[in-house]
């Protein structure tokens, strides 16, 4: 058995890794979630902020990040909106502000704000896709308004209301970078906190967090939400439910069938070890 | 976002199912998905580059955009030149696109070597800009974080692991006695490392695929 075990063709894994993903789509479980220090710290940074506070999020993704990173960016952009305060977006992907957009929309749709939706250059404004990478950011140090001389809907941007008295890292309160490669946290870190002091937390997708620790420890990250886990928690703690809870439970399927397969993978190695010899 | 057996959906579907099916095997809709991806991502590259580059950064501010009978809000560079007198800062834009168009000499095998000057300049002045700040984030930063007192097992961790890790990759003496065994539990940091990275990256990747199989049942489909 243990021989045709370690023969298995792993197109049958794909098939039981698949299953285990789209089953829980079709249960109703909530699974406990415990908050992880890194991110409790950046909701914590959100919560220091008083209502009419200024913080500007940067949209550095694209759709395939997507699962991991909307639905961290959708339960901050409520909990932002809820306790007024000023979100100013930008994005150095061109698709980020596209998903700034999206975020938005899933805000607006929400049943808690129906009454009271997000209005623009009121609550918030999308000054779009920048290209320059980290000369964006080391840009903003000097100037945000000669940066992106234009919002996303092509309005000046010093014509804004929300723009004016802002001019540089000084005016924003909080940054929250969600990243998903170059440029993205690194940078933001690097020009951003290195040569202005900003404030930063960011939300990344799982594959580059662990590159962002040392950054945490240092004090030059305040926050890190690190994949579907983090955005989950990130729901949890901001009492908004979405998709990155829906999605963690998912994952979590995924991970008991790899372990599950990690295990029978070694008993029949070392069951088949000395035949073999 | 628009649910249900809608063109954009049913193909952004057909497109995903075409991909996975490589997981199979390699076949001829995932040949069909692959070619047009890279396809699309071309097209959609040149489009953003020339738009979000090219048009505002260049021509606009030279002014090439209002010679051609468009109007950006503004005159360029060179109107302001000619019609006013005066040199606008703006001007400095026509060593950009200098530079830009001695980059494409590469094409040429005969004078490609003056594509050498504008890729020295974007390397002289990529590596001005992230020489301070590297140092200061990536090495300064870092080495203060780690000089820390053995209060606490965190603090223990972080130390023991930063020096065992830089002894391992120190090459300047034969990892024997003292420095061979002090090498080998900094190869158990690495170890720890990469499988806690081996381990986010899994997470990561499978996060895709969720999202992947959400789109198809949920909002093509219908089902949840």
């Amino acid at each position: 058995m243990f021989e045709k075990l370690l023969k298995l063709d792993r197109r049958v894994i794909f098939i039981f890794i698949a299953v285990a993903l789209i089953t829980p789509f079709f249960l109703d479980i909530k699974q406990p979630m415990t908050v992880s220090p890194e991110v409790r710290s950046l909701y914590d940074e959100f919560e220091k902020l008083k209502p009419g506070s200024k913080v500007l999020i940067s949209f550095d993704y694209d759709p395939p990040s997507a699962p991991e990173l909307q639905p961290m960016a959708v339960a901050m952009l409520k909990y932002c909106f809820a306790k007024d305060l000023k979100v100013y977006i930008i994005g150095l992907w061109p698709q980020g502000p596209l998903q700034a957009n999206l975020a938005v929309e899933a805000v607006k749709a929400d049943e808690h704000f129906k009454d009271d939706p997000p209005q623009y250059d009121v609550d918030y404004v999308n000054l779009g896709f920048m290209s320059g990478n980290e000369v964006v950011i080391k840009s903003i140090g000097s100037d945000i308004r000669r940066t992106f001389p234009r919002d996303n809907l092509g309005n000046p941007t010093h014509e804004l209301e929300m723009m004016k008295g802002v001019t540089n890292y000084s005016n924003f309160d909080l940054i929250f970078n969600l990243s998903a490669g170059y440029p993205g946290t690194v940078e933001w870190v690097l020009f951003a906190v290195g040569r202005f002091n900003a404030k930063l937390v960011a939300g990344n997708t799982a594959v580059q967090s662990p590159g962002m620790y040392p950054y945490l420890n240092s004090g030059q990250l305040l926050g890190l939400a690190g994949g579907l886990k983090a955005a989950a928690e990130l729901e949890d703690l901001a009492q908004y439910y979405g998709r990155g809870t829906k999605f963690m439970l998912s994952q979590s399927f995924a991970h008991l069938t790899i372990i599950l397969f990690i295990i029978i993978g070694n008993l029949a190695y070392f069951a088949t070890r000395g035949r073999n010899r | 976002m628009e649910t249900g057996f809608t063109f954009a959906n049913t193909l952004a579907a057909l497109l995903t199912i075409g991909i996975i099916s490589f997981l199979w095997k390699d076949n001829l809709l995932y040949k069909i998905c692959e070619a047009l991806f890279v396809g699309v991502s071309a097209g959609y590259w040149f489009v953003i580059l020339y738009y979000q580059n090219l048009l505002p950064k260049l021509f606009d501010n030279l002014g090439i955009t209002q010679i051609f009978g468009g109007d950006p809000g503004e005159p360029g560079a060179l109107q302001v030149l000619f019609n006013e007198g005066r040199a606008d800062s703006r001007l400095l834009y026509i060593f950009a696109g200098i530079l830009g168009i001695m980059l494409l000499m590469r094409l040429l095998p005969n004078i490609g070597w003056i594509a050498r000057w504008p890729i020295a300049f974007t390397v002289g002045t990529t590596a001005g800009l992230y020489f301070v700040s590297y140092f200061h984030s990536n090495a300064m930063a870092q080495l203060e974080s780690s000089i820390i007192p053995f209060t606490s097992f965190n603090n223990i961790i972080i130390v023991v692991g930063t020096v065992t890790g830089l002894i391992y990759f120190y090459f300047s003496a034969e990892r024997k006695g003292v420095l061979g065994g002090v090498a080998n539990v900094g190869i158990w940091f690495l170890m720890i490392t990469f499988g806690a990275m081996f381990g986010y990256t899994v997470m990561s990747r499978m996060s895709l695929l969720i999202g992947r199989f959400d789109f198809i049942f949920a909002t093509w489909l219908g089902l949840v």
